[in-house]
């Protein structure tokens, strides 16, 4: 949460420093976004590189369970395909790529801006969000109608970190490293599906 | 968009290489380069009257599509769920009869 609020903080001062003038976008005299974002590719890929480990641990996880990100991923995109009737302006790829951040606002909103532009980028840091905040507060309701694997899923992406304590906490600590095993199978899933979705 | 992918592979095979070594910074790197992309998107978004118009709408937007996947998730998590659990008594039940 608390990793949330500085995000949000930095945006805010960017937008301040945009509205007012003080910084114009084109102003660095190279591509900055796109140098910064290669940058921060490398290092997201470093850190997956050096954490197969992880994956390992899941051996003991029973069968159909395993199918977990893939239902996240597949329940989100059919919804979010389902919400775009509501929305005829845009079409349906840029929606699956907001939905396709799972929660991971920072990398999914910056890829959107970069391929799609700044509109579309800031609904999708502000709906990968959400998402995070929908679970934090409603993860006790989304067990309540749905099971305990929906906290999971509700999760996205960040059910291996930020809303992990929750899910603990709702679904029972037998879920944790499916939890964790789900979040980091979604993560790493974003920015192929994001970019995949752009290319559209 | 190639060229990314083709970083981030190069990323991963990099990490595999160092994966004994420790990469507590890695964190911090990851998190000063985020920031530094969401400020330089706030700064696009900023000068961009359309979008500092629209920020309420946006935000709408952005709830609506979030609901959207969260439901469509939750809706498919439960199925898995009722599945996982019916094997379950399944192969109890099996395990009573070779008894």
């Amino acid at each position: 949460m608390k990793g949330s609020l500085i995000i949000v903080g930095f945006f805010i001062l960017g937008i301040i420093a945009g509205m007012t003038g003080l910084l114009h976008i084109d102003d660095f005299g190279f591509d900055v976004s796109f140098t910064a974002l290669a940058m921060l590719m490398f290092c997201v890929g470093i850190g997956v590189g050096s954490d197969f480990s992880a994956l390992k641990s899941l051996r003991t996880q029973s069968g159909v369970m395993l199918l977990l990100p893939l239902i996240t991923i597949i329940g989100t995109l059919a919804g979010c395909s389902a919400i775009s009737l509501l929305f005829p302006d845009r079409s349906v790829s840029d929606m699956l790529a907001v939905g396709s951040g799972f929660g991971y606002y920072s990398l999914s909103s910056i890829f959107i801006t970069e391929y799609r532009g700044a509109e579309l980028g800031t609904i999708a840091l502000l709906a990968n969000i959400c998402r995070e905040i929908i679970t934090l507060l409603g993860a006790p309701l989304i067990y309540r109608w749905f099971g305990p694997l929906a906290p999971i899923s509700s999760g996205g992406a960040t059910s291996m970190d930020t809303t992990l304590p929750i899910i603990t906490n709702v679904s029972g600590k037998e879920f944790v490293v499916l939890s964790i095993y789900h979040g980091f199978v979604v993560d790493f899933s974003v920015p192929f599906l994001v970019t995949f979705f752009c290319s559209f | 968009m190639f060229k990314i992918i083709l970083i981030m592979a190069s990323g991963i095979l990099a990490g595999w290489l160092l994966r004994r070594r420790n990469l507590r910074l890695l964190g911090r790197i990851i998190s000063v380069l985020i920031w530094l992309l969401l400020f330089l998107l706030g700064v696009e978004a900023g000068g961009d009257e359309r979008i500092v118009k629209g920020i309420a709408s946006l935000g709408m937007e952005a709830l609506v599509i979030t609901s959207g996947g969260v439901a469509g998730s939750s809706i498919l998590a439960y199925a898995l769920w009722r599945v996982a659990v019916r094997r379950k008594t399944r192969e109890s039940g099996k395990g009573g009869e070779v008894r």
